[in-house]
């Protein structure tokens, strides 16, 4: 089959590979017919997730018809059209049994490795680094799913692919995103990044009644997106100050709830945006929490930080004592998406989220190293890139 | 509660058999050599071994046991680590020993765990190493290490020495074994309905001497880390019913 394979930092190439084969008994093999690129995909991209193998197939996002099933699936047969969650999750272990999906003890056959760094490790993901399992992604012709009764999700007929292909992470991602803000009524969220992570969180925000969403990016067109389809305000971050922006749209009082859509790959300005740039790159800190920080700074008293933004180790220069001092509640992780497919399914077929509304650009998964350098450069007006294989 | 199929009945086409096949096959084997020499290359590839990360190193610590068991195999030192030859020919220092345990809890009862414990030919399905356990007889069981390719495999006899129902099994090598060894697991029901923590204590005794103290000493961790893989496979294996892996999955070239 046809691949999208990863090379190293900047390097993806389309690779012919073997197909994949039913490797245990609760396995599904899925024909892909959508799949995306996340912002997920560009810190391997850009060579910040360690672990990573050459000749690693890319991808978490997919969606297709299964077309083979282990001996043990009960639930999915031949031909069932479904979207896979990004999280490989086995459905009876302790974190599963308690919707954490993305927290599974049993599905990461390098738990030992994510153990050494993060003291126990999370669920494997597909196509994200050894370290997180190593399984083959989902940016090829076709892919293996374990635990297939656990996550795929059936899709009915009438929705297309692009409806429903995001409810693999972004639209479950952004969702979760607010959920973990325990948003109450007139309350005041702020998103950093107007990604497709951050587009979704603010529409799920004002879904779980918010009065006030502000979002902030420094990309006129999706600053411009977010304004004309998320019924937001917005903060251009590279023309005035966030602090004193989000400030002054909250009365003095500062968001009840913020939420970094950014993540470890944060733009940063100034001096301390050249020292996290500097030691990011010969790796003293993995990540560069400039979102993170203004995010904890301007967050009102007792309010919540909520965290869908990927970090993968160290950070410095973080201002802890505001986040004591201030009270503030943390949420953060990788999503646990199978648990709100049911209710998002719901909401995409009454027509209250069209998640397809983020589609920038359609692609061929030939095209997949050009997709990856034009959406690392939100060049041509690139929000989110949709490919068939 | 849960409702899952059983272990039991996992497949073995299913359970990594292939790929343990090639790796650790067994060869042609050869005559021992300087055993003292030989202990002291199994503690180079323990220190070699600190430095790898991953797939390798299950292998490179069994072909470690294999040294320490059986002596056998290539005649040459280890120029690096031949400073551990010093001590050579030290008469065995007596009674010590060097001890493992690790806990997990296992989303399944106190008497399923045990159960599936209590039947020793089922522990090769989650013990990587292990090619064989049969049973002989109610307590007597005889057990097959496979080693690293090259060194073939090791065979002892064990005996039950306690059985709790739902809550201990104990075991030890029988007088004979090239390495003694003990076994204990305990089975205690986890706070309310959480399931059931399962310890697992091994304690061994190095043979050859200092210099095999040292070397086990040297591979401690690999050994933790060794059985620490075990008991979480088992968790898999009893949690869903297979034992994750991406052995046999295609990647690009
Ligand atoms: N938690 C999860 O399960 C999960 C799932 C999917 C994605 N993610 C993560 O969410 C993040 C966003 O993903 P995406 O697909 O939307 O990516 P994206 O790259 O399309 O969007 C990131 C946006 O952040 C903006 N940005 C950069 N620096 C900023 C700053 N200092 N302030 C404000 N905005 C800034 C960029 O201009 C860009 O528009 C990534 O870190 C991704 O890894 C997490
Ligand atoms: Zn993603
Ligand atoms: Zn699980």
């Amino acid at each position: 089959m046809k691949a999208l394979c990863w090379y190293g930092k900047e390097d993806v190439r389309i690779e012919k590979i073997a197909d994949p084969k039913i490797l245990n008994p609760h396995d599904a093999i899925v024909k892909i017919t959508l799949t995306a690129i996340c912002g997920s995909d560009l810190h391997l991209y850009d060579g910040y997730i360690p672990t990573m193998r050459k000749g690693d197939v890319l991808g978490h996002e997919f969606m297709g018809e299964v077309v083979e099933i282990g001996p043990e699936v009960k639930k999915l047969a031949k031909g069932d059209r479904v979207v896979v969650p990004f999280p490989i999750s086995c459905g009876h272990c302790f974190f599963c049994n308690q919707e954490e999906y993305s927290l599974c003890d049993n599905s990461n056959p390098n738990a030992a490795v994510a153990e050494k760094m993060y003291g126990y490790s999370g669920a494997a993901l597909f196509g994200y680094s050894h370290m997180l399992g190593g399984y083959a992604g989902g940016q090829a012709e076709y892919a293996r799913v374990p635990f297939a009764d656990i996550g795929p999700i059936k899709v009915p007929d009438e929705l297309s692919d692009e409806q429903v292909l995001f409810l693999s992470d972004i639209l479950p991602t952004g969702y979760q995103a607010a959920a973990n803000c325990a948003i109450r009524g007139g309350d005041t969220v702020a998103v950093w990044g107007c990604g497709p992570v951050g587009l979704f969180a603010m529409q799920s925000a004002r879904l779980l009644g918010a009065e006030r969403v502000i979002a902030i990016d420094c990309v006129p067109e999706r600053l411009e997106l977010a304004r004309a389809t998320r019924q937001v305000e917005t903060i251009n971050f590279a023309e005035e100050s966030v602090l004193e922006g989000l400030r002054e749209l909250s009365g003095g009082r500062g968001p009840d709830a913020c939420i970094d859509a950014v993540g470890m790959e944060a733009h940063g300005f100034g001096p301390l945006g050249w020292y996290d740039k500097a030691k990011q790159t010969v790796r003293l800190q993995t990540d560069r929490p400039t979102v993170l920080r203004e995010a904890i700074q301007a967050c009102r008293k007792g309010g919540t930080v909520s965290i869908p933004g990927v970090y993968g180790g160290l950070i410095d220069k973080f201002n802890f004592g505001a986040a004591f001092g201030k009270g503030l509640t943390f949420k953060m992780g990788q999503t646990h998406v199978q648990k709100y497919l049911p209710d998002l399914l719901e909401r995409i077929a009454r027509g209250e989220i069209a998640p397809n509304d983020i589609i920038s650009h359609r692609l061929s998964l030939d095209q997949g190293p050009e997709a990856y350098r034009m959406f690392r450069e939100k060049a041509d007006g690139c929000i989110k890139v949709v490919m068939k294989p | 509660m849960m409702q899952q199929s059983t272990p039991m009945h996992a497949r073995p086409e299913y359970a990594n058999e292939t790929l343990q096949e090639s790796q650790y096959g067994s060869a042609p084997q050869r005559n021992m050599g300087y055993p003292e020499r030989l202990i002291s290359k199994v503690g180079g590839v323990f220190l070699g071994a600190y430095g790898l990360t991953r797939g390798s190193l299950g292998g490179l610590l069994v072909a470690g046991v294999g040294g320490l068991l059986y002596h056998r195999g290539s005649t040459g030192i280890c120029p690096v680590y031949s400073a551990l030859d010093i001590d050579r020919s030290e008469p065995s220092p007596g009674p010590e020993i060097i001890r493992i345990s690790d806990t997990v809890t296992i989303n399944r009862s106190r008497e399923d765990l045990y159960q599936f414990w209590r039947n020793f030919e089922n522990l090769p399905l989650f013990m990587r190493h292990l090619a064989e356990v049969r049973q002989t007889d109610e307590s007597h069981s005889h057990w097959r290490l496979r080693l690293a390719s090259g060194l073939g495999s090791v065979e002892w006899d064990a005996e039950l020495t306690e059985d709790r129902p739902g809550e201990q099994l104990s075991w030890r090598s029988l007088p004979g074994a090239e390495l003694h060894n003990t076994g204990t697991v305990t089975f205690r029901e986890a706070p309310v309905g959480r399931g059931t923590e399962v310890g697992l204590i091994i304690v061994y005794h190095p043979p050859g001497g200092r210099l095999g103290i040292t070397a086990a000493k040297l591979a401690n961790p690999l050994f933790a880390q060794m059985a620490r893989e075990d008991i979480r496979r088992f968790k898999s294996l009893m949690e869903v019913g297979e034992i994750p892996t991406i052995e046999g999955q295609p990647t690009g070239s």
